[in-house]
């Protein structure tokens, strides 16, 4: 259970068309997670397999079956929303039991599902209270174990943790994760942060203004980016992107390396440069170099601290066989 | 950045506040004073304020000549049962808007709006004809439906705007829990928006019971409300101003009482989607 796949499916609003046709296939089990810019259509392709917005031509398959007419809460999918979207009057107990409700289950089922997902969440002390009275992390918990009871066969996640505080977003990342892991069930999972997409992902989507630029492993789509959107986008600092004469000699329109890619000396190297701002992390240390002739700005990462003052001229030279080349296209010469 | 408000000032306009209230509230206090009054200190030049005989004679009056219980009923069925057909056709109509836009939905706001613009007069003729030839003139069955009619407009677009307050993926969440229509109707957007159709409810309800062009016009004995009631003061042989006024008073304490018990409700209803 688990399967979804989408065939030539569109979607417009009005004369706009945000998903131009797009086939996509989502394995039994998989944690799939669409990435892109904001505006790139990931949410609206979601919802469409939710069901919560029509497609405007093509078909949506679950499981073998076409569910492209359904209603959402006929797909036998659970959604985990940005905003939470709790029941606010309600108990976090009345809350998790609403799909169970819903499905027409009688009170002794109920409490049982309930309690599971309750000690599963860590929410057992606050199943009487209603959701203003929670932080951010148990809300979204709870907005997890209301998905959770229904045993969906595919959980679907619209951004979940942009609400939550950067530390609260590392824990509740490391949560999902563990659920997949005990699960196995189907999970996609949307956001614009490229970290949770490398972390967390069997296979990224990557989308751009409604289509899709590449599908893979996130190691595949680090070390083979098919294009030079989808380079700029998965890793981080950004891939350093250079054009003209320094590109010709590669035979390319382009080439791209990824700062920590890169070797620094001070005294010898193949590009020269000056230090503009060094960024300290402890790991390691971001330097942004500037006046090399062949970008405005290129950043290199070092692992460790180095020493770089704002001025200082500095030579860079890139490790040879980590070097991406694109063609006038974009696209990625093998 | 705090304002300076000077002593001066504050004095002002608290003087200015009260002066403007006990304004609005002069008719009610002097209908209240005249009430208690006879005929004669009634109409007396100059006016008497606060020292006559105060009687209560006129409320005996009143009582002995008309049926109040039975008008107090009316007003009471046709208000309430107007406001909560209103209610129930009102919600799926602000649902639709407020949550399935389309694009002409302002425009049918607006035009259901532009209604109540329209002289009620125009269509008196119309309505009266047709009421007499269902046989329903002068039953309460009519004044219900008719007053609902009026006050839709105002209903629709009271909940269309509490409605819009609420987050359309609270309703989405309980589409993907596997709730129909009529389920996150019922059991989400209602429970939510319990605050805002209470104030609505209360609102139409005073709406209603103030109604006077139709109340008076379709009613005759069997269901003719309070304001029917007061109206019949004002009677042929002259005009009785104590007796005017007892009955004016008696056919707006209700509605006074259940306004001052609802104050909170009702400001805070009004106020409700203007501050964000």
């Amino acid at each position: 259970m688990g399967n979804i796949s989408l065939n030539q499916v569109t979607k417009s609003f009005g004369d706009v068309q945000v998903i131009p046709p797009l086939d996509l296939d989502i394995n039994e089990g998989e944690f799939v997670v669409f990435v892109g810019p904001s505006g790139c259509g990931k949410s609206t392709l979601l919802r469409l397999i939710a069901g919560l917005e029509d497609t405007t031509s093509g078909h949506i398959s679950i499981d073998g079956n076409d569910a492209t007419q359904l209603p959402p809460a006929k797909r036998g999918l659970a959604m985990v929303f940005q905003s939470y979207a709790l029941y606010p009057h309600m108990s976090v107990r009345k809350n998790i039991a609403f799909p169970l409700r819903m499905a027409g289950l009688d009170e002794a089922a109920q409490t049982a599902k309930i309690d599971a997902a309750a000690k599963a969440l860590n929410l057992t002390d606050y199943l009487d209270r209603k959701p203003g009275q929670l932080s951010g992390g148990q809300r979204q918990r709870v907005a997890i174990g209301r998905a959770i009871v229904r045993e969906p066969s595919a959980f679907l996640f619209d951004e979940p943790l942009s609400n939550l505080d950067a530390a609260l977003r590392v824990g509740m990342r490391l949560e999902i994760m563990e659920l997949h892991e005990k699960l196995k069930t189907t999970m996609i999972y949307v956001t614009h942060d490229q970290v949770e997409a490398m972390t967390m992902a069997d296979k990224i989507v990557v989308l751009q203004a409604g289509v899709i630029e590449q599908v893979g492993s996130p190691l595949e789509l680090y070390h083979a980016p098919r294009n030079k959107f989808v380079a700029g986008f998965i890793g981080s600092p950004k891939m350093n992107q250079i054009e003209g004469p320094e590109a010709a000699k590669h035979d390319a329109t382009t080439i791209g390396i990824r700062p920590e890619h890169l070797t620094v000396s001070k005294t010898e190297g193949m590009w020269k440069g000056r230090v503009g701002v060094a960024e300290h992390l402890g790991s390691d240390t971001f330097i942004h170099v500037h006046d090399t002739g062949l970008m405005d700005m290129m950043t290199v990462r070092i692992t460790g601290d180095i020493e770089a003052r704002h001025g200082d001229t500095i030579y860079l030279t890139p490790v040879a066989d980590q070097m991406h080349r694109f063609d006038e296209k974009g696209l990625r010469i093998a | 950045m705090a304002r300076a408000i000077t002593t001066q000032k504050k004095v002002m306009w608290t003087a200015l506040a009260w002066a403007f209230g006990l304004m609005m509230f002069f008719p009610i206090m002097w209908t209240f004073l005249t009430s208690f009054k006879t005929e004669a200190t009634a109409i007396s030049d100059p006016p008497v304020w606060f020292f006559f005989d105060w009687t209560l004679e006129n409320y005996a009056d009143v009582q002995a000549r008309s049926n109040y219980p039975k008008a107090l009923m009316n007003s009471i069925i046709i208000a309430v049962g107007s406001t909560l057909l209103g209610i129930l056709i009102a919600v799926p109509a602000a649902w639709s808007m407020a949550f399935v836009p389309s694009n002409r939905t302002k425009d049918i706001l607006l035009w259901m709006l532009s209604t109540k613009m329209l002289p009620a007069v125009g269509v008196l003729y119309p309505l009266v004809l047709l009421a007499k030839w269902l046989g329903v003139m002068d039953s309460r069955v009519l004044l219900v439906v008719v007053l609902m009619l009026i006050n839709l407009p105002i209903i629709v677009w009271m909940l269309y705007t509490y409605f819009r307050e609420i987050p359309g993926e609270i309703l989405e969440a309980s589409r993907m829990d596997g709730a129909s229509l009529k389920d996150e109707i019922l059991y989400v957007l209602t429970p939510m928006a319990l605050p805002g159709i209470a104030s609505t409810i209360l609102l139409n309800i005073i709406l209603a019971w103030n109604e006077a062009f139709w109340t008076i016009l379709l009613t005759t004995v069997d269901a003719a409300p309070l304001t029917k009631f007061i109206a019949s003061f004002s009677a042929p042989e002259g005009l009785f101003y104590a007796k005017l006024s007892a009955a004016s008073m008696l056919a707006v304490a209700p509605i006074l009482i259940m306004g001052w018990f609802s104050q909170k409700q009702l400001v805070r209803g009004l106020t409700f989607g203007a501050v964000k």
